[in-house]
């Protein structure tokens, strides 16, 4: 029996593709606490080009980058921040979650989540640009299972790039919402 | 003679494959014990008032608890349709504490498979959930259920002196609290 890594939800019925146990991170990060977060504009999958420096002054912003749509433990993480958007904007939050993978396939897998708060954005072409500018390109096109957060001032103020097979805890992104408020009193 | 060898070979491969698939979905098997498993005894009094455990700390088995019938969800907080479900399930908890003959016999908990335990506070917290949940961090009471998929439910009877014995399982949400209820009532010999 395979070791267990994920539980997986009855709303993708048989359609996620296992890709079996991955090396457990496969680039080097280019970006760290306190620096810019590199710009970007990518398209998100309802149609509107998103970019990060419109929430400069306005919201706070974590990336979640997540390796590939139909897969166990992407599927069984962005559920979980849907249910915690009064989280995110308790902490005057945005979240943005992105892929390589293109438009259809998120749009496809994110309709089986039931309705996301936050944008879905493709960063397939050209691929992996934005995953790339950040040092989280993986080698075989796939983003890393990262969390990058940007405060208001465009800054980075932490950077989580979790083991591919796992999923990120819960508290990790607590911990580091409770810090972007904490920098504003 | 190459040709029959590759044939055999892929029949194999074949039954090799739904064999697996088949073991990995197989989940519980009615009317078997429960796999043996140890949860923490609940941080606060009321889990504890109602799951009528009489310590403060430790761990504690399902067969221990005094309840005829023990309900438990296999459940993740990432998992949509355990978030869609999660408001049935709690009109299936208030319809058993409402009947005052049932709520001493009946008990619910669920098990957050892959979650933390903040993780499974904050799914308890965003549906008010009142029945017990417990975190399954690593994934190893999933595996010995089998690794089902969330949400599944198990009904559990629990008889004195004998192991738990599994008398129901369903993967999935369920039509209504009371067919859930009743069904559960069936199969576990507390019909009214």
């Amino acid at each position: 029996m395979r070791e267990s890594r994920w539980a997986r939800s009855i709303a993708y019925k048989d359609r996620i593709y296992d890709p079996g146990k991955l090396k457990p991170i496969d680039s080097r990060v280019k970006v760290k606490a306190g620096q810019p977060a590199p710009d970007f504009t990518l398209p998100s999958v309802d149609g509107r080009l998103v970019t990060l420096s419109s929430f400069r002054g306005v919201k706070n912003v974590v990336l979640s980058f997540i390796p590939a749509a139909w897969t166990p433990v992407c599927s069984d993480q962005w559920p979980g921040y849907n249910l915690a958007k009064p989280l995110f904007e308790s902490h005057d939050t945005i979240l943005l979650g992105i892929s390589t993978d293109n438009k259809p396939t998120l749009w496809a897998w994110t309709q089986q989540m039931g309705e996301l708060w936050f944008p879905v954005l493709s960063d397939f072409w050209p691929h992996g640009q934005v995953a790339e500018k950040y040092g989280i390109l993986r080698g075989d096109g796939t983003a890393e299972r990262a969390l990058i957060f940007i405060d208001k001032k465009g800054l980075i103020t932490h950077v989580h790039v979790n083991d591919i097979n796992t999923r990120p805890k819960l508290e990790l992104i607590a911990a580091q919402l409770e810090r972007f408020s904490q920098a504003n009193r | 003679m190459k040709k029959t060898f590759f044939i055999c070979a892929a029949i194999f491969a074949f039954v090799l494959g739904t064999a697996a698939v088949r073991a990995e979905e197989k989940g519980l098997i009615l009317n078997q014990p429960l796999p043996k498993f140890e949860l923490p005894v609940p941080g606060d009094a009321f889990g504890r008032n109602y799951l009528d455990l009489d310590r403060e700390n430790g761990m504690f088995k399902i067969g221990e608890l005094r309840a005829e019938l023990v309900i438990i969800e296999i459940f993740s907080m990432y998992c949509p349709f355990c978030q869609r479900e999660a408001p049935k399930v709690n009109a299936l908890f208030n319809l058993i504490q409402a009947d005052k003959q049932l709520s001493p016999r009946i008990k619910m908990i669920g098990i957050g498979v892959g979650n933390s335990g903040f993780e499974v506070d904050y799914f308890r917290k965003s549906y008010k959930i009142e029945f017990p949940l417990f975190p399954d961090e690593d994934f190893k009471i999933h595996k010995l259920c089998g690794e089902v998929r969330t949400p599944y439910f198990i009904g559990v009877k629990n008889t004195p002196g004998q192991k738990p014995i599994v008398i129901y399982t369903h993967l999935g949400g369920f039509e209504s609290p009371r067919g859930f209820l009743d069904e559960m009532l069936k199969r576990g010999g507390l019909e009214k």
